[in-house]
């Protein structure tokens, strides 16, 4: 009963732990890895979903009956694939990010916002004062 | 095993070290995904988790900088009573699960079945996944490959195809850590060694990818690692002379096209798109070659895409 569930539970935990970092850290790419760590705890998931006690990689040949099941793998092959194309995507925005304020920290951007934001503000407020 | 490395990550704040350990962890993951049957999928973790997406993560790393801010008290106590509750919810859903490894599950069902018992005759490889991967879900492979190309697009949106500077028209420049690399004798011999052999077997994986595991995705990345691997010691001016970015940006819209040609072909021949049946008169034959050309496809956009990340990422960190 407990050993049929063990792989459901450890991705359980992985998940949990990406979330975690992805909720608590600042640093964008900390947030990156997080989520990298949420994913592979999905792969995990599909492909002992997928696995048949007794049988084999789903490779044909002469001998064997019993596969695993193909199709998690197909789409957890092709989603390994896509997901470090989108990690790439994710730190080139953090890297413009970095180039347009000199910081990835959340908090230190968010200040920088505001900043900005008022500075916009006073100086159209002096504009309407010379007005 | 996988558990710990994880906490080592969460803890850390020399992102470094997590990165390394992010490495480890995609090679453990590899690991588990052998013993559970997925080769195939072992296959690309070990090349994507271990490899591509770690130099990125550092590539990344180099230009925004080693250490995050040490959290806040207060900033880890509420996702922490969050992760808690959900995962006690989701613990509690697992409950609901089939129980790992049972045959009559049903994920085992529905189309499995067939694809278990019929793509040898109705596709032809030995191997179930490439079937799976290049003929019953050609569509999705296809949506897929784009999905890398459109983020290849995004980061040559937002990073420039790395002829910022194109290594063409400027002197090598005068990166020490670049230079130490190529002094470094062992690094350079092991690298030496390895960039061949490695070449090749990125075409063995290629091309055989029908009768055992491999295919277009796993060989793009290989072979995209073998040229990080010669740009890491020889520096970026070397790789970019033997692959210029600018000729290399043109590779993925051409991988893609091709697969997307292979079913524009087949509908001309009369078949439905990516019907590779119509290509020839014995449709096994047409399968077989349908196959082929995909994976080809497939391995041309990844490959390109990878390296001309890598090159635009490390342009700016220099």
């Amino acid at each position: 009963m407990i050993s049929g569930l063990f792989n459901y539970w450890i991705v359980v935990i992985l998940m949990m732990a990406g979330l975690y970092i992805v909720m608590s850290s600042g640093h964008l790419v900390k947030k990156i890895i997080g989520l990298n760590i949420f994913q592979t705890s999905v792969f995990i998931f599909f492909i002992s979903m997928g696995k048949v006690s007794g049988g084999t990689a789903p490779i044909l040949k002469d001998g064997f009956t019993l596969y695993s099941n193909p199709l998690t793998h197909v789409l957890i092959l092709t989603a390994i694939v896509v997901g470090v194309a989108t990690t790439a995507l994710g730190l080139a925005i953090s890297v413009r990010i970095y180039e347009a304020y000199g910081t990835v920290e959340e908090d230190e951007i968010a200040e920088l916002d505001a900043d900005n934001r008022q500075n916009e503000t006073s100086v159209t407020t002096v504009a309407y004062n010379k007005k | 095993m996988l558990v710990a490395t994880v906490v080592i990550i969460v803890k850390l704040d020399r992102l470094m070290t997590a990165v390394m350990m992010m490495g480890f962890f995609s090679l453990l993951s590899s690991c588990i995904f052998m013993i559970l049957d997925a080769v195939d999928v072992a296959f690309t973790e070990a090349a994507v988790g271990a490899g591509a997406s770690t130099i990125f993560f550092l590539a990344a790393l180099a230009i925004v900088g080693h250490t995050s801010k040490k959290r806040t008290r207060q900033r880890t106590i509420l996702p922490l009573a969050m992760v808690t509750c959900i995962g006690i919810v989701l613990i509690y859903a697992t409950f609901d699960m089939p129980r790992f490894g049972t045959a009559d599950a049903p994920i085992q069902q529905h189309v499995t079945p067939r694809y278990i018992n019929d793509s040898a005759d109705e596709v032809g490889p030995p191997n179930i996944v490439t079937s799976v991967l290049a003929s019953y879900r050609g569509y999705d492979t296809f949506g897929e490959a784009g999905v890398v190309f459109t983020a290849f697009i995004g980061v040559l949106l937002l990073l420039g195809a790395g002829t910022r500077q194109s290594g063409l028209e400027r002197p090598a420049p005068p990166n020490t850590q670049v230079e130490s690399m190529r002094q470094k004798i062992i690094l350079r011999e092991v690298a030496d060694l390895l960039i061949a052999p490695v070449l090749v077997f990125a075409l063995y994986v290629q091309w055989h990818g029908d009768f055992g595991p491999g295919g277009g995705f796993q060989a793009g990345v290989i072979f995209a690692s073998v040229i990080v691997l010669y740009a890491l010691i020889y520096g970026i001016v070397p790789a970019q002379q033997l692959f210029p970015p600018r000729k290399l940006a043109y590779f993925p819209a051409l991988g893609w096209l091709l697969y997307g040609g292979v079913g524009i072909v087949s509908m001309i021949k009369g078949g439905n798109f990516l019907d590779y049946g119509a290509l020839m008169t014995d449709p096994h034959d047409g399968q077989h070659y349908g196959i082929l050309i995909i994976e080809l496809g497939i391995g041309i956009t990844v490959a390109a895409v990878m390296i001309n990340i890598f090159f635009s990422l490390s342009e700016r960190s220099l």
